[in-house]
């Protein structure tokens, strides 16, 4: 039985970028804010040392900082006649755990979705008609345009910090940034970083072959720097121990480096950490949250009153507390009702190989945002006709890492193991580097999450069930990409490249990318959303959900300045909305 | 943050002031008391006066002399176990006399010899905010120390030698300015506690007032206007910065100084702080003259650059700058410069963490390193940082290390 503890005003469960943010804005208007965050209590003082943070083995191959399956995993399966088994070790995506969560073992890429992504539904049958839309899709609008999430773009990078060259301020294109990207109000924060040998040839080779290449905005910062909340950080060290490891150098923007200093000074903040919510509870009408269950670190269980739940955990797991407690109707795939659960979308990979007969790349020197792109190819800045698919990609040279454990690419038909290998790995260690394209995924009708009917949780409760597979559209549209990426690989003078090419059905084994979105979508209508344009749920209006979970579908960027951006946009109406509490958009 | 823990207690507290019996403030002193949290605030009581993890003011912290500890008590109104029973007079007496009510002696780790400067209306709008707090039951033993020092009566003859009872006296010539930071640091601020050295008796030497001292094994620095290793190559607004944010572009609080920092002069008055500065600027500059630097050939120095530039320069730079509001400047730095190298050691051995401040809340971590150089290696690369870009200081040596380094193991025990 649930002890019940005193009132707050909010409730945030999870604690990542967006929680904190929220608790840091709400908590300056004076109000209780309890943020309940199922991992543990993570900073850049106590926990990442440079003596031990970059430290391969425990956190890239044993996962110190993410979620073990047995506190809560998924089962998967590609489509819905197949039967779903569980996750038993994170493969293709690695949910975090803790304090920071994702924005703590992020790489860092950071950036703005295209104007035309926001209204790509309408945009796409305006200039091809119905027929380029694919078969099965759920393509939707968002409710949201671009025009109205810039100045919330604009305040997450300044928060974050982030190193990029615009490339058009206020409808002046400026040279050497992204001649694609939707107006900007100011330039970003802090000038890129400095690129490396492999950017340098490919910058050479897209410039000649017309392309557009400009650095890629990144949360690895090029220069000291403190953001509005007087947070500091300094210049990136080129480690490369981004991508799953916390930053020892308060180099990379996450919540540690840019929000959560300031926020341990407010009064009116409290965290519970090792608390992880269970249940969203509801009114007996079911209009109105009173609060949220935890289980804290002892098996205790609480209730937690609050006027306001901000549902702030990673998207996959806000889908599911959703669907726990009542939240909005569940998605039915077999009647195409319903929308919690509706519209999960991911990310291609594709792209090109490329191995030098005489080159030096230094693969080492890194970082998990380093690196040129070009946007030609994406969204739809480029003639769509003649090729029959909806999305793009963004095309890009870097290097994230060299490091020792995992890194050590060799040719296609290397021996796995053995002196043939090692001899492999020696000889192109130095001489290989990538040209890859990170594409869009739309979202269909069978692609979706619901609850397990079988597996539990080790508190009893249903697991999330994620039915996904790349659909023809997506095949399509990255195989063209990598032969984009393999004739930029060849102008940069690759004496073999080899393509990298989506086939078969999506698995769930090899590490992909974390970019996992939608299932409480934000839209315009509340038969095919969970969410309104202020990501308040259309049901029960006292609950506001945050993160990728609310993108209609994913383009084809990283998704983390989006949901930056949603998050200050949903903040502006937070505060409305305590104005004068209700819908904020009448269904 | 507020730990789970923390918001039950505070809840606890707030539920006392509700109870009959107990002292609150008279309705009509708000300003008086006002005045009172500011002065608490700048003599920073509460971080002597409050234990680990307890209630502010309620005492239980030991202090370590060189004479044993001896625990601090509770100054929250509270009949039993506090000062609840103390008149205006009582506490008046203890500031400028260092006696309790009924007369018994305090130690001088109560910095009455400088609190008797404190005005008597400072003191009593002092009383007057202690007695606005909510009364905490919090006992404490109040008779630690050893034999002999545990005879209080001993404190006639102390007080014989060192202590010169009086009222503050402003300096005429000078600026009120000058003479409201006199006030602040020779009276309540009580700086020269910690930054000038100690006689055999722990008394403050006064003919060395604010040149630096070790205290818990960290370097109190040259507070005067000494251009080696004081104040004298930073501007008044620099230290008024540096109280303010804890920082500077040269230094971050680290160390005592951090505690102080937040607790204290973080929240005080600009104008107090500013009045601060321009009394240790303009006071005077004391010090040991610099040794000329160690030459970059030298052994030591060959090995402490290979260390610094392999565990060091990627925060600190190569160049010695550091970062702005994150890793300090070693070039040109006075800790890192000062005659006694404790801090320095003691930072690489163990490591340490910035002050945080409203304006400054990164509060960024110095790594321990203790456990990967060896007395030499750590010799090696503090001789180098106190030697290079411009710096000169006395080398260091294992010895001074290892010595060190079982002081601050043992006194983490």
């Amino acid at each position: 039985m649930a002890r019940r503890l005193p009132r707050k005003d909010v409730v945030v469960v999870g604690l990542g970028w967006t929680g904190s943010i929220v608790a840091l804005e709400l908590a300056r208007q004076g109000l209780d804010v309890v943020a309940l965050e199922r991992g543990p209590w993570r900073d850049t003082a106590s926990d990442f040392n440079i003596g031990t943070a970059p430290d391969e083995l425990r956190y890239a191959v044993r996962h110190d900082i993410f979620l073990r399956p047995r506190q809560e995993t998924l089962t998967m399966r590609n489509n819905p006649s197949q039967t779903a088994l569980p996750i038993r070790r994170w493969g293709s995506f690695l949910p975090g755990n803790g304090v920071g969560g994702a924005g703590l073992h992020w790489n860092g890429q950071t950036w703005r979705f295209l104007p035309d992504d926001f209204r790509i539904r309408s945009h796409m049958i305006e200039r091809y008609g119905e027929a380029i839309m694919p078969e099965g899709n759920h393509i939707q609008d968002w409710p949201v345009s671009y025009q109205d999430l810039e100045p919330y773009y604009d305040k997450f990078e300044y928060v974050a910090g982030i190193s990029g060259k615009a490339g058009n301020i206020k409808g002046e294109i400026q040279a050497g940034g992204n001649p694609f990207e939707g107006a900007r109000g100011r330039d970003y924060p802090t000038p890129p970083m400095t690129q490396g040998y492999a950017q340098e040839l490919f910058t050479k080779a897209a410039t000649g072959l017309g392309l557009h290449p400009f650095p890629r905005p990144s949360g690895n910062l090029s220069v000291a720097y403190t953001n509005p909340y007087g947070c500091s950080m300094a210049p990136c060290s080129y480690c490369g121990f981004c991508e799953w490891f916390g930053c020892a150098n308060y180099s990379k923007s996450s919540p540690q480096t840019c929000v959560l200093p300031a926020l341990i000074r407010e009064p009116t903040f409290e965290a519970r950490t090792e608390c992880e919510v269970t249940k969203v509870n509801l009114s007996s009408d079911g209009k109105t949250a009173t609060g949220v269950t935890y289980v804290d670190a002892e098996g205790r269980e609480w209730e937690q009153p609050a006027d306001l739940v901000l549902v702030c955990a990673f998207s996959l797991f806000n889908v599911r507390l959703l669907l726990l407690s009542g939240i909005g109707k569940p998605y039915e795939a077999a009647k195409d009702e319903g929308v919690v659960g509706r519209n999960y979308a991911y990310q291609t990979g594709s792209g090109s190989t490329a191995f030098f007969e005489d080159a030096k790349f230094n693969p080492f020197a890194a970082a998990g945002s380093l690196g040129v792109a070009l946007d030609d190819y994406n969204s739809d800045n480029f003639d769509h006709g003649p090729h029959g698919f909806v999305g793009g990609a963004s095309i890009t040279s870097a290097h994230t890492n060299g490091r020792p454990i995992r890194y050590h690419p060799t040719p296609k038909g290397t021996p796995a193991w053995g002196s043939a290998w090692k001899k492999a790995v020696r000889d192109t260690y130095q001489r290989v580097t990538n040209v890859g394209a990170q594409g869009s995924v739309m979202s269909y009708r069978n692609n979706f999450l619901d609850l397990d009917p079988t597996y539990k949780d080790p508190l009893g409760r249903p697991l999330l069930r994620m039915t996904f597979d790349y659909q023809d559209n997506e095949r399509k549209m990255a195989n063209w990409m990598a032969e984009r990426c393999d004739e930029i690989a060849k102008a940069m003078g690759a004496k073999t490249t080899q393509l990298n090419r989506l086939t078969g059905s999506w698995s769930v084994v090899p590490y992909q990318t974390t970019h996992n979105t939608g299932g409480a979508i934000m839209g315009s209508d509340p038969k095919t959303s969970a969410l309104n344009r202020y990501l308040q749920s259309w049901d029960v209006s006292n609950v506001f959900v945050m993160g990728a979970s609310a993108f209609p579908q994913n383009a084809g960027y990283n998704p983390t300045g989006t949901v930056g951006a949603l998050t200050y946009w949903a903040v502006d109406a937070i505060f409305k909305y305590l104005k004068s509490p209700g819908p904020l958009v009448q269904s | 943050m507020r730990s789970w823990v923390a918001t039950l207690r505070g809840a606890a507290v707030v539920a006392l002031l509700g109870m009959p019996g107990v002292a609150v403030a008279d309705p009509d002193n708000a300003i008086e008391v006002a005045h009172g949290k500011a002065l608490v605030t700048a003599g920073d009581c509460v971080a002597c006066h409050t234990a680990p993890g307890g209630a502010p003011f309620a005492g239980g912290l030991a202090l370590q002399t060189p004479f044993g500890a001896i625990m601090t008590p509770n100054i929250t109104p509270d009949d039993a176990t506090g000062i609840g029973t103390w008149s205006a007079d009582d506490f008046a007496g203890a500031m400028h006399e260092g006696r309790r009510p009924g007369g018994a002696y305090l130690y001088p780790a109560f910095p009455y010899p400088y609190y008797t400067k404190v005005t008597r209306a400072d003191a009593d709008a002092m009383y007057a905010y202690l007695r606005s707090l909510a009364p905490v039951a919090n006992s404490v033993n109040r008779n630690t120390l050893p034999f002999p020092f545990n005879i209080r009566l001993s404190m006639i003859g102390w007080n014989a030698l060192f202590f010169k009872r009086g009222d503050f006296v402003p300096e005429s010539g000078r600026s009120d300015e000058f003479n409201r930071g006199a006030y602040l640091v020779e009276g309540l601020g009580h700086c020269g506690a910690c930054h000038t050295p100690l006689n055999a008796f722990g008394a403050n030497k006064a003919d060395y007032f604010l040149q630096g001292n070790q205290i818990d094994h960290w370097t109190a620095p040259n507070i005067t206007n000494d251009m080696q290793t004081g104040l004298g190559k930073w501007s008044v607004e620099e230290i008024v910065q540096y109280l303010k944010t804890g920082q500077t572009r040269t230094s971050i609080a680290s160390g005592p100084m951090k505690d102080v920092v937040e607790n204290s002069t973080s929240k005080m008055a600009d104008a107090d702080l500013k009045a601060i500065a321009v009394y240790l600027k303009e006071r005077g500059a004391a010090g040991l003259s610099a040794p000329s630097p160690l030459p970059a050939t030298d052994a030591r120095m060959r090995v402490g650059e290979a260390i610094y530039v392999d565990t060091c320069a990627a925060c600190h730079m190569r160049s010695g700058e550091g970062v702005v509001h994150l890793f300090p400047r070693l070039a040109g730095s006075v800790i890192a410069t000062q005659d006694d190298p404790s801090s320095l050691i003691r930072i690489v051995l163990t490591g340490g963490r910035g002050a945080s401040t409203d304006a400054t809340p990164t509060a960024p971590a110095m790594p321990s390193l203790g456990y990967r150089l060896s007395d030499e290696q750590a010799a090696a690369v503090v001789t180098y940082v106190r030697n290079s870009w411009g710096n000169g200081a006395s080398p260091v040596t294992a010895e001074m290390v290892k010595a060190l380094r079982e002081k601050v193991s043992a006194a983490r025990e």
